[in-house]
């Protein structure tokens, strides 16, 4: 048997290896679950016997040599707005209560296609709309190196789940820094690819433009497998990019030599950074560095104006992409309406929490007649600046370094009733998401007993280089073999 | 703009008209879904997630709607735009699952075009075009601003028969794409605007984007009506909403005009809002106020990328594009010496057009074969949808008949006899013919015999023709008719009385 914090790769060895069967993955992962889920909350959907039945094919399949993937037999966490046939959907929405799926996600179809078991659906932030995991119907999820603090968000969850030894291996979703942020916060290592690079088919959308499903895992070399398995041209996503998916375990060489990494000076600048923060992350860079990298200052000379633009944009899609949920067709409807306009406004004022309405005003704001140009297509500009500053960067250097988020992990209840503050907490995450270009979180050290995180930026589609690059620095360091003592 | 014409004032104003007309295309499927698009299936049945909004759903561009598009922009001389973008128009309603309709707003596909119709020139007797060779009739250009893709909604069923006051929502039209066409003010009556639709719908089947059948609501317009003094600015505009019927267009338009000529006549202004149209009362009244307009917070669909169409893909699909109503209409008139008017009729439907010149083919009289068809087949066409595909007849046994009348063998009285029979069951004219014992008496011997026979027995009569009454000779003719039980032709019967008459 392997270990609780086994990584998918060390998972695929043991399987081959025939020192543990799917079955007995799947057993401890549920059992682990069981025994943290009062204290965590990270797992809010348990396919329970269903995935030990999936574990159970997958051992016949392996016993009659016919292995699917690298990843057959694994358990991976979904995040609680992926769809999957017959199993409940909420993205902790009281508004979706009750509700299950007729079809699969795209990303459901390929893992099962690869033959790892879905285990469940992981905590999330109402609509993926948060960076603490706290807005959700399902309680709040808790972080694995402090109980009293927040795993982040929006994909809380699955960053909780790989981070405490449930899983080794985690989707969550990354519209703004959902992935990243809380895979700084909880040690683990969080891939976003490229807008367009994971099709969106079955993800409960929030800002479309701008949403992008990525991985939790322990290290970068098993962020290559979870990538490839569920990567690649989705014709029912028309965003999807038309592209072959390298196979990006096969790249992993741990050569840095001659790449050259790009800090740009706005992000080590910004006032009310934590200053042990900067420090792990320039430790980091540093170890790099010494393997052979050439490191150069970049400038990113608009960054101050991402979170304002990000706000704007993600909000105004949401507005738009949530008026689905009605109470006419699915869902929660209030009951003892009069007439239609009175199930609409009821069913949604009882089914979404304040910071969902606080979004949908917002975003319904800016689009309105005499505000779009202001707000919409002002943020619309600055995002094609944002785009300009990267294509400069990278003209300069082959990968951006930066901190994932200005601090570590912040108290439970700090930021709830200060949204600008929480908001902030993503400055350094969504220029990424606002021009569709990959990024990977990656765990650098500890300040104060929490993890930091390391972000690489690269170009589009440039998801090899950065996994090469993260996959070196871990062969070099041992930060994201650090697990939380109380589940250690 | 052209000077405002006396002759379609009314009450001393002009009457100004734009057309919104939207048109259900003719595609396999719906416009961003595999569901199927059908007309009178159970309710709910022609839906996919997409349709119902389901959570994680994705729209996908039915792609054979480009080319619908590009066949309706090169027949209306429109500029096909080599990038447009779907946006989203956000509303509540319940037969509206995603809480926003896929349009195009600011980069439509389609844009700048135009389409002539026929008026009345105005000039002389108003007689319209039936008369003659059409001399008063001229072709007006009416401008096409854009033209646009976007799914339909579903259908929301207020139903008054429950006992509740449930709304039902039938999502089987939800999705069905659409092309919505954008007049330009251009129109300045309801005859106009109703010329208008019948040469856009005319197009529409000819290039098979459409099957604009108005009953299943595949052809529906909104009207917007405008009154002014001649040369003034334009009027605050009323938008009448949901016509669905020729008659009901020409007759909510009279009616709106009639309503604003009052308000302004009374020295009110007209508000702007849009109208709903009564048929039972003939009356337009106000449904909602500009002011109360919904804000649609347009904007780009982030689901969608923009539609790019190359120079290549226009050029194939004008290769494969058929002659346009217009073009064949002046190809009739030059090939068949046909009147315009005459050639304007022939082409008003691409089948009938065709039936013409199949038979044509057979029997190369253009001249009698468009006679029998402007008459007797259009009559059995009717005033309704019925197409020369649902008759039993056939360019050949039609070419057949026409010849048989024009060689002598079939008076037309025969001749229309036996048309009967073939437009309802078809058959061999020459057939019918024998069976009825209808060909007509070519015996001339024969003829001059009864004719020598009712002039011996009509003395009176021949006295009054001496004296020349002429009238007479109608009735000695119809004698000899009668007597050749209307089977000799009556140009021979009238030329053989004259000849006796003047011999005795």
């Amino acid at each position: 048997m392997v270990d609780a914090f086994a990584g998918l790769v060390e998972q695929r060895d043991a399987l081959a290896s025939g020192s543990c069967s799917s079955r007995e993955l799947v057993d401890a992962a549920l059992e682990r679950h069981a025994a943290t889920h009062v204290r965590l909350n990270a797992v809010v959907h348990s396919r329970g016997e269903r995935a030990q039945r999936d574990a159970d094919e997958a051992d016949a399949r392996r016993a009659s040599g016919k292995v699917l993937s690298a990843l057959d037999g694994v358990a991976i966490v979904l995040k609680d707005n992926m769809v999957m046939r017959g199993e409940p959907t909420t993205c902790s929405s009281r508004i979706l209560e009750g509700y299950s799926s007729p079809f699969d996600a795209c990303v459901v179809e390929r893992l099962q296609a690869a033959g790892a078991v879905v285990l469940g659906a992981a905590n999330m932030d109402e609509f993926a709309m948060g960076s603490s995991t706290e807005n959700t119907i399902h309680g709040v999820a808790h972080n694995p190196w402090d109980l009293e603090r927040t795993c982040g968000g929006s994909s809380g969850g699955s960053a909780a789940s790989v981070s405490a030894g449930i899983v080794g291996g985690a989707l969550g979703s990354d519209t703004g820094g959902s992935i990243r942020q809380p895979a700084s916060f909880c040690g683990v290592t969080g891939l976003k690819p490229t807008y367009g690079r994971v099709s969106r088919w079955g993800l409960v959308a929030f800002a479309s433009s701008l949403d992008q499903i990525g991985t939790f895992t322990h290290s970068a070399a098993d962020a290559a497998l979870l990538l490839e398995t569920i990567a690649g041209h989705d014709p029912r996503d028309s965003t999807s990019i038309p592209e072959p998916v390298p196979q990006y375990s096969e790249g992993l060489d741990g050569d840095v030599e001659g790449l050259t990494i790009g800090l740009p000076k706005e992000y080590f600048d910004v006032s009310g950074g934590d200053p042990e923060v900067l420090e792990r992350v320039r430790a980091g860079v540093a170890d790099l560095e010494a393997a052979g990298a050439k490191v150069v200052e970049v400038s990113l000379p608009r960054t101050r104006y991402g979170v304002p633009a990000y706000y704007l944009i993600a909000n105004a899609e949401a507005s738009s992409n949530l008026a689905r949920f009605d109470g006419a067709r699915y869902g929660r409807r209030a009951e003892g309406v009069a007439d239609y306009q009175q199930m609409y406004e009821r069913s949604r004022s009882e089914g979404f929490g304040d910071e969902v309405k606080r979004r949908i005003m917002l975003g319904t704001y800016v689009l309105s007649a005499g505000y779009f140009d202001a707000y919409y297509k002002k943020a619309q500009q600055v995002r094609t600046l944002l785009r300009d500053d990267f294509d400069a960067a990278f003209s300069q250097c082959d990968v951006i370094a930066t901190p994932t988020s200005p601090e570590t992990a912040f108290a439970l209840g700090e930021k709830i009733d200060d949204p600008v503050s929480m908001y902030l907490s993503d400055i350094y995450t969504v220029s990424a998401n606002l021009a569709g270009i990959p990024g990977i979180s990656v765990p650098c050290g500890l300040t104060g007993g929490l993890p930091v995180g390391l972000q690489l930026l690269g170009r589009v589609l440039d998801e090899g280089r950065l996994l090469r690059v993260a996959d070196a620095y871990q062969r070099r360091t041992d930060h994201h073999l650090v697990h939380p003592p109380e589940f250690a | 703009m052209s000077e405002a014409r006396e002759d379609q004032l009314y009450m001393g104003y002009e009457v100004v008209i734009g057309l919104e007309v939207h048109t259900h295309l003719r595609t396999q499927s719906k416009l961003f879904s595999p569901a199927p698009v059908a007309y009178g299936d159970e309710p709910n049945h022609n839906t996919h997630p997409v349709d119902l909004a389901l959570p994680g759903v994705l729209p996908v561009l039915n792609r054979s709607v480009i080319e619908l598009a590009i066949r309706l922009g090169l027949a209306t001389h429109s500029t096909i735009n080599e990038r447009s973008v779907f946006s989203r128009k956000n509303y509540f309603y319940p037969d509206l699952p995603k809480g926003y309709q896929i349009s195009q707003f600011e980069e439509p596909t389609v844009s700048d075009g135009w389409l002539e119709i026929e008026v009345a020139s105005g000039k002389g007797k108003k007689k319209g075009k039936k008369k003659g060779g059409g001399a008063e009739v001229v072709q007006k250009r009416i401008g096409i601003t854009r033209a646009h893709l976007e799914e339909d909604a579903g259908k929301s069923i207020h139903d008054a028969t429950h006992a509740t006051t449930d709304t039902l929502v039938d999502l089987n039209r939800a999705g069905v794409p659409l092309l919505e066409i954008v007049s330009e003010p251009d129109l300045r009556s309801a005859a106009e605007a109703s010329a208008y639709l019948k040469k856009l719908r005319a197009i529409l089947r000819y290039i098979g984007v459409s099957d604009a059948d108005m009953e299943k609501g595949q052809f529906r317009c909104d009207a917007n009506v405008s009154l002014r003094r001649p040369g003034a600015e334009l009027g605050t505009r009323t938008e009448i909403k949901n016509l669905n019927s020729f008659a009901f267009v020409e007759a909510a338009i009279n009616a709106e005009v009639e309503r604003q000529a009052e308000v302004l006549d009374d020295g009110d202004e007209v508000v702007q809002a849009t109208m709903a149209f009564d048929p039972a009362t003939g009356h337009t009244s106000v449904m909602r106020l500009k002011e109360n307009a919904d804000d649609y917070r347009y904007f780009d669909d982030p689901d969608l990328v923009p539609l790019m169409i190359s120079e290549a893909d226009i050029e194939a699909v004008q290769a494969q594009l058929p002659e346009l109503p217009d073009d064949k209409r002046d190809r009739f008139v030059a090939e068949y010496a046909l009147s315009e008017s005459d050639a304007t009729t022939l082409t008003q439907s691409r089948a009938l057009a065709q039936f013409f010149e199949d038979a044509t083919v057979i029997h190369a009289q253009p001249k009698s074969v468009a006679n029998w068809i402007l008459r007797d087949v259009l009559q059995s066409l009717g005033e309704g949808d019925r197409s020369i595909e649902d008759l039993a007849l056939t360019p050949e046994s039609f070419a057949a008949l026409v010849a048989l009348v024009d060689s002598g063998r079939l008076t037309a009285k025969s001749g229309r006899e036996i048309y009967g029979v073939l437009a309802e069951s078809g058959g061999d004219p020459e057939a019918i013919m024998a069976e009825r014992g209808l060909e007509s008496v070519q015996d001339t011997g024969l003829i001059e015999g009864v004719a020598r026979e009712v002039i011996a027995s009509n003395p009176d009569s021949v006295d009054k023709y001496r004296e020349g009454d002429g009238k007479v000779l109608n009735f000695l003719m119809g004698q000899v008719m009668k007597a050749t039980q209307g089977k000799a032709n009556p140009a021979d019967v009238k030329q053989i009385l004259e000849r006796e008459l003047a011999a005795q």
